[in-house]
């Protein structure tokens, strides 16, 4: 059970050789005994997952069974799930049960898939690390010095321990893909509008997008064609032709034509990570792809760009927060005004509050325009940078992360250094470009390394065919943390 | 870019949020470091170039004027922080 793909679980479901209810009270039983090493869940609750688990049991008894019917899926915390906690990582949402259910929650729960728990995460997304969160650091299964990566490092700890088969993570600058190549899983950003934003707590609006982690690249097809979906509720969600995200998995990769920016293999890259990723790209040569340099002359720019416009969103999205409408209200105060203050002050951690701070700045009076719409004419070149390199080249490649993960604590009090984790991964958000990350070997400290790939918009199908052909041949992603 | 101690507070003033003189001083120096970054952008022409908000070239979606929302006033009574005689209690806000 431990490390069996989806579709093993699934044949076994339906098969009758293992129930829902067992495979659920497994993956519960497990985190009741790993996840004080990890601090990968803020939240489980076994009453409502094995509720699920005997409601999949009874679907597939009568044969209604879908490919995730009964498979326990971890939920990041950031999405509203009825009946449960959903704090975001924050105090300032530590009461908060959600009366309503998520698009993406309420698409599992069609499925007949099982809620396993709300993951940890850092702090509203904001961070690279998941040592923001209220409920504490996550841990790196694979050192437990480092860093899991954030802010969807609660999920991708979550599948590295085998504390749940797969789990939903989502990406404002690199938090599905940085995690995933930390933690040495499978994970993919779809293109911006796939998957319901609605009633997944807003980060960047214009950025922030939902998708899955896993084990393998198989798994993650499974899991996106429950994901994607057009959401009336959702005003970016995007009405297109229902995919099935698996048909292409096994296209031969002949012709392929692998564009590399020289731009991100110039420097920056550690010398572990540059000799796994040439290692990966000596593969897809074998599988008959070709490799082209490319050019995104305006790459370096996409870390300051992102930190005008994601910290100009956050402090949009995150004045609701005031103590009035939703969670945490400061004990004492002396007016409504310094209720405000004081509730956000107390129940903000420094890294949410820097980047309200940053956000209100950049969008103040005499800023705006050399903020804020200069950020926004950066991202139009950015996005112009890639659709050029797509005339030359199919898919992206290059590694997800500079470095392998870093130690707990040391990039903590240093925020430039930190920002610095998704240098690869964020122009895929401020582009909406789809991205993915894969495992492809290991760094130093016998670490994790990622290969980034990313693909023009609505190419999912292309990078999962991509990135399943590399697994067809290499057993990265079958190594296991625990 | 020079930003000063009463820029800090002029801005947590603005995002409602408390921050006492050793934090503004913290935040400073680190939102300082941080502009210093954000500046590289400046080095970059970009005149003749518009704007882009969104990812993709769509317009605002628009639905039909019918109710859709639900009763469900139980439901909110029940997970609300305070609740007294049916009502919600909130924080007095006229002094």
């Amino acid at each position: 059970m431990l490390n069996a793909s989806l579709r093993e679980l699934s044949k076994q479901l339906a098969e009758k050789k293992l129930s829902s209810v067992e495979l659920t009270s497994f993956f519960l039983q497990r985190i009741k005994t790993l996840n004080p090493n990890y601090n990968a869940f803020i939240t489980t609750n076994e009453e409502i997952s094995l509720a699920q688990a005997a409601a999949a049991d009874k679907m597939l008894a009568i044969g209604k069974g879908g490919a995730l019917t009964g498979i326990p899926i971890a939920q990041k915390d950031i999405f509203c799930a009825k009946g449960w906690l959903t704090t975001c990582g924050s105090k300032m949402l530590s009461n908060f049960v959600s009366p309503y259910d998520a698009g993406v929650i309420e698409r599992f729960n069609l499925a007949g898939a099982v809620n396993i728990g709300k993951t940890n995460m850092d702090e509203f997304a904001m961070g690279s690390s998941n040592e923001t969160s209220y409920y504490g650091i996550v841990k790196n299964p694979w050192d437990t010095k480092a860093v899991p990566g954030g802010s969807s490092g609660g999920a991708a700890c979550a599948v590295a321990a085998r504390l749940a088969p797969a789990a939903t993570g989502t990406d404002t600058g690199g938090s599905i893909r940085q995690p995933a190549a930390l933690c040495g899983i499978s994970g993919i950003k779809p293109t911006y509008g796939l998957v319901s934003r609605y009633g997944m707590i807003a980060f960047a609006s214009s950025l922030d997008q939902a998708g899955p982690m896993a084990k393998s690249v198989d798994d993650l097809a499974l899991l996106l064609n429950v994901m994607v979906g057009f959401d009336a509720r959702d005003s970016t969600s995007l009405q297109r032709p229902q995919e099935d995200y698996t048909s292409d998995l096994e296209r031969p990769l002949s012709g392929l034509r692998i564009g590399l920016p020289k731009e991100y293999f110039a420097k920056g890259m550690s010398p572990d990570v540059e000799s796994a990723v040439d290692s990966a790209l000596a593969e897809y040569r074998k599988l008959g792809a070709e490799t082209v340099e490319v050019a995104l002359p305006n790459a370096s720019l996409s870390i300051p760009v992102y930190y005008v416009l994601a910290p100009a969103e956050a402090s949009s999205n995150l004045s609701r927060f005031d103590g009035v409408r939703y969670g945490y209200r400061a004990q004492s105060y002396s007016s409504l005004t310094d209720m405000y203050r004081k509730s956000r002050a107390e129940g903000f951690g420094p890294e949410v509050k820097r980047r309200i701070l940053i956000g209100t700045y950049v969008l103040s009076q005499g800023y705006y325009d050399a903020y804020y719409i200069k950020a926004q004419k950066l991202r139009r070149l950015i996005a112009q940078d890639f659709t050029e390199a797509y005339q030359q080249c199919d898919v992206i490649m290059g590694p997800t992360t500079p470095t392998v993960a870093f130690n707990l604590g040391e990039k903590s009090t240093d925020p430039i250094q930190m920002y610095l984790s998704d240098i690869y991964t964020s122009a895929a958000n401020l582009t909406g470009m789809p991205a993915m990350s894969i495992p492809i070997g290991f760094g130093d400290k016998n670490r994790p390394v990622g290969l980034h790939i990313i693909g023009n918009y609505f190419k999912e199908a292309q990078l999962l065919n991509v990135a399943h052909q590399y697994q067809r041949i290499t057993d990265w992603h079958l190594k296991s943390a625990v | 870019m020079n930003l000063s101690l009463k820029d800090i507070k002029h801005v947590a003033d603005l995002a409602y949020i408390e921050i006492d003189e050793k934090q503004a001083e913290a935040t400073l120096a680190q939102l300082s470091n941080i502009f210093s970054m954000i500046e590289t952008m400046q080095s970059v022409d970009t005149s003749d170039i518009k704007p882009m908000s969104h990812s993709q070239s769509v317009s605002q979606r628009l639905r039909e004027d019918i109710v859709t929302e639900t009763d469900q006033r139980e439901l909110f009574q029940s997970i609300a922080p305070q609740v007294q005689e049916g009502l919600y209690l909130v924080p007095q806000v006229i002094e």
